[in-house]
């Protein structure tokens, strides 16, 4: 049992704070994923639970007891780091048994568990090989089956498919999730990739300069954002984000196109009030080319031109000029358009998200 | 068709010409080697002689007789002369190692203040020539009482070395990258562990390497030992050549057959060492 804790966790370097205090509840064998831009804290975070970075101010608790002055090899812990940092001078199974070996256990037992891990990630074949003499996938994999083999309560990753090609990145992370199901322990995953974050984890840990900006399921973080950032952070292609005045029932773009304010917002809002206006891809759509056909109670329909398309076969995201931005819209069983062309594109309005121009966080209670 | 065998007769032209080249660069570095083992099988007069005799004439190896036949037949001290060598030598190498590991590792691996003015007056001190110092160390060491003692070279060998194999190990550490140590921390070694198990062995060529540097440094060094060495208690073998000069003569046949017996255990050292400087051993350690 090894749920983490971080009590107002702090990381100061001299003078300059870059994790300011967060607070997180990690349940035990949850799949959480920390995610951010580059510089956002959640790298160090997870040095500092591996024990490898020190605690400015704050309490770091694994399986309920304070770590913070645990070094790392007392934690029971395991981490897979983004370089893979495989021993180059041992082989496979050398490196898959080397915390065995440290912590003195019978040889007989660490054959056993670095066949059994060898077995888990499909490495029998490579276990006599050194690490200069696998692929980039395989030399992933021996790392995860490095951390495997020590049976830890908590398992740190720390971009771990960062340094694979996009097509090994979906295999090796379809493997992760199938290691979360078979050893059942809590695993920390950093990534500044949010569609990683989404596929694996539990719950998402969104993080930016330092603060936490929302934690919640994927659905929650993609359905209601806490703030303007998560919006656009999470989602791809971004959600269209756009700043706006209230007006009466309208609300102003920037740029002179309006739109009605959503209804769900309509007690919200006062006039005057500046907001930032969001809308997925997926709620912008040409007319009969969309995904809530039917039921939708808040539709609004505008005729504008395309700008540009991209056909990814499937569906094509249509760019359009709205406000003082470009937008994305999503559309499905797709038809050929022309650039140029004005089409009839639908607004799911039931679906917007405002955000406080001033704050960022959203106005949905 | 004639394209291609200009381009062929060109490149086998040019490949002649790298190995003339490389053959040339190579006569070179090695004549002189070749010279000294030449004449000290060889008589005074052919060795002086005008024009140079290159095949020599009279091979014996008298030198070495004498040179091992103690006082009485020409001979010098050599068995005391080598044993000052070695234990002056094997001694310095080993404490500037173990000063230069624990240095060289501290520059690599952990940030302190003036680190870089430290490393600079480290450098710096490879740009004093050791022959200027030598009459300051007299003066010193005569004070002291420690003047033709295996100590005072080991001292002066040892601070010779230190800034060397400082700056050679750090550059090798800071090829082992940091992600080693921490992940074998975090497999249960103690940070000493972590060094002994996975940073030691990875940055070992580049400290074979720093030692045979340290090691031929102190072999061959003659500049400051012939001003602190005085007797056969401490005097090395590059002091001893001078044994073969007097007043009017230079026996250059044995001084070259000293020089060949100085030559061949660095030069078997070097060879036993250069073995293990398997480069690129940190190789597919980290990314691909």
């Amino acid at each position: 049992m090894a749920p983490v804790t971080l009590k107002k966790l702090v990381k100061r370097y001299g003078n300059v704070d870059v994790v300011h205090g967060i607070d997180l509840e990690v349940k035990d064998r949850e799949f959480i994923a920390l995610v951010g831009p580059s510089g956002c804290g959640k790298s160090t975070t997870l040095r500092m639970i591996a024990g490898l970075e020190d605690i400015s101010d704050g309490v770091i608790e694994i399986g309920g007891k304070p770590v913070n002055d645990l070094p790392p090899r007392a934690r029971n812990i395991s981490m897979v780091f983004q370089s893979y940092a495989l021993y180059p001078h041992m082989t496979v199974r050398e490196n898959m048994g080397f915390s065995l070996k440290i912590g003195k256990v019978q040889q007989a037992e660490i054959d056993q568990r670095v066949n059994e891990a060898a077995a888990i990630l499909d490495l029998e074949k490579y276990m006599d090989r050194r690490p200069s003499q696998l692929s980039g996938g395989q030399r992933q994999r021996v790392a995860m089956g490095r951390a495997i083999v020590r049976k830890p309560e908590v398992f740190l990753f720390d971009e771990p498919l960062s340094n694979l090609d996009a097509k090994l990145r979906t295999q090796v992370r379809t493997e992760i999730k199938r290691l979360h199901a078979k050893v059942q322990a809590t695993m920390i995953y950093v990534t500044h990739d949010q569609v990683e974050a989404m596929t694996l984890s539990d719950r998402i840990v969104i993080m930016r300069d330092g603060y936490i900006e929302q934690v919640g399921t994927p659905e929650e973080v993609f359905k209601r954002p806490a703030t303007r950032f998560v919006a656009g952070f999470i989602g791809s292609p971004p959600m269209n984000l756009n700043e706006a005045t209230v007006d009466g029932g309208r609300l102003v773009l920037k740029g002179g196109q309006s739109l009605p304010l959503p209804l769900e917002f309509r007690n919200k809002v006062v006039a005057g009030e500046k907001v930032i206006f969001g809308l997925r891809p997926d709620d912008i759509y040409p007319t009969g080319h969309g995904l809530s056909s039917g039921e939708a109670t808040d539709v609004h329909e505008l005729s504008l031109p395309v700008s540009i398309t991209e056909p990814l076969g499937n569906e094509t995201l249509v760019f359009i000029t709205l406000g003082e931005k470009e937008w994305v819209s999503r559309m499905l069983n797709p038809r050929p358009l022309a650039a140029g062309e004005t089409i009839k594109l639908s607004f799911d309005l039931s679906q917007a998200h405002l955000f406080s121009a001033e704050t960022g966080k959203t106005l949905r209670s | 068709m004639d394209q291609n065998n200009a381009h062929r007769l060109k490149r086998r032209g040019l490949k002649v010409l790298h190995l003339v080249g490389l053959f040339l660069a190579m006569l070179v570095i090695c004549l002189p080697g070749l010279w000294i083992v030449l004449n000290s099988l060889r008589p005074t007069v052919e060795i002086m002689a005008k024009p140079p005799v290159w095949i020599p004439q009279d091979i014996s190896l008298d030198a070495y007789r004498s040179m091992f036949g103690g006082a009485g037949q020409g001979g010098i001290p050599v068995w005391e002369y080598f044993r000052n060598s070695l234990i002056i030598s094997i001694t310095s190498t080993v404490i500037a190692l173990i000063i230069g590991m624990a240095g060289g590792y501290a520059f690599a691996r952990y940030k302190f203040k003036g680190k870089s003015a430290v490393f600079l007056g480290f450098m710096l001190t490879r740009a004093v020539p050791g022959i200027a110092l030598s009459l300051p160390l007299f003066m010193i060491f005569a004070r002291l009482g420690i003047i033709d003692t295996h100590f005072s070279m080991i001292l002066i060998y040892v601070a010779l070395n230190v800034p060397f194999t400082i700056w050679l190990i750090d550059g090798f550490f800071r090829q082992v990258p940091k992600d080693l140590a921490e992940a074998a921390q975090i497999d249960g070694c103690t940070r000493w562990q972590a060094f002994w198990q996975v940073e030691f062995p990875l940055a070992g060529p580049g400290i074979a390497s720093a030692g045979i540097f340290a090691f031929l440094t102190s072999w061959n060094e003659y500049a400051l030992a012939s001003q602190i060495t005085r007797s056969v208690n401490s005097k090395t073998l590059p002091v001893g050549l001078l044994d073969y000069t007097s007043e009017f003569t230079i026996d250059w046949r044995g001084m070259c057959a000293l020089a060949v017996v100085m030559i061949v255990p660095a030069l078997t050292l070097t060879f036993i060492i250069q073995k293990h400087l398997v480069s690129g051993l940190t190789f597919g350690a980290v990314k691909g």
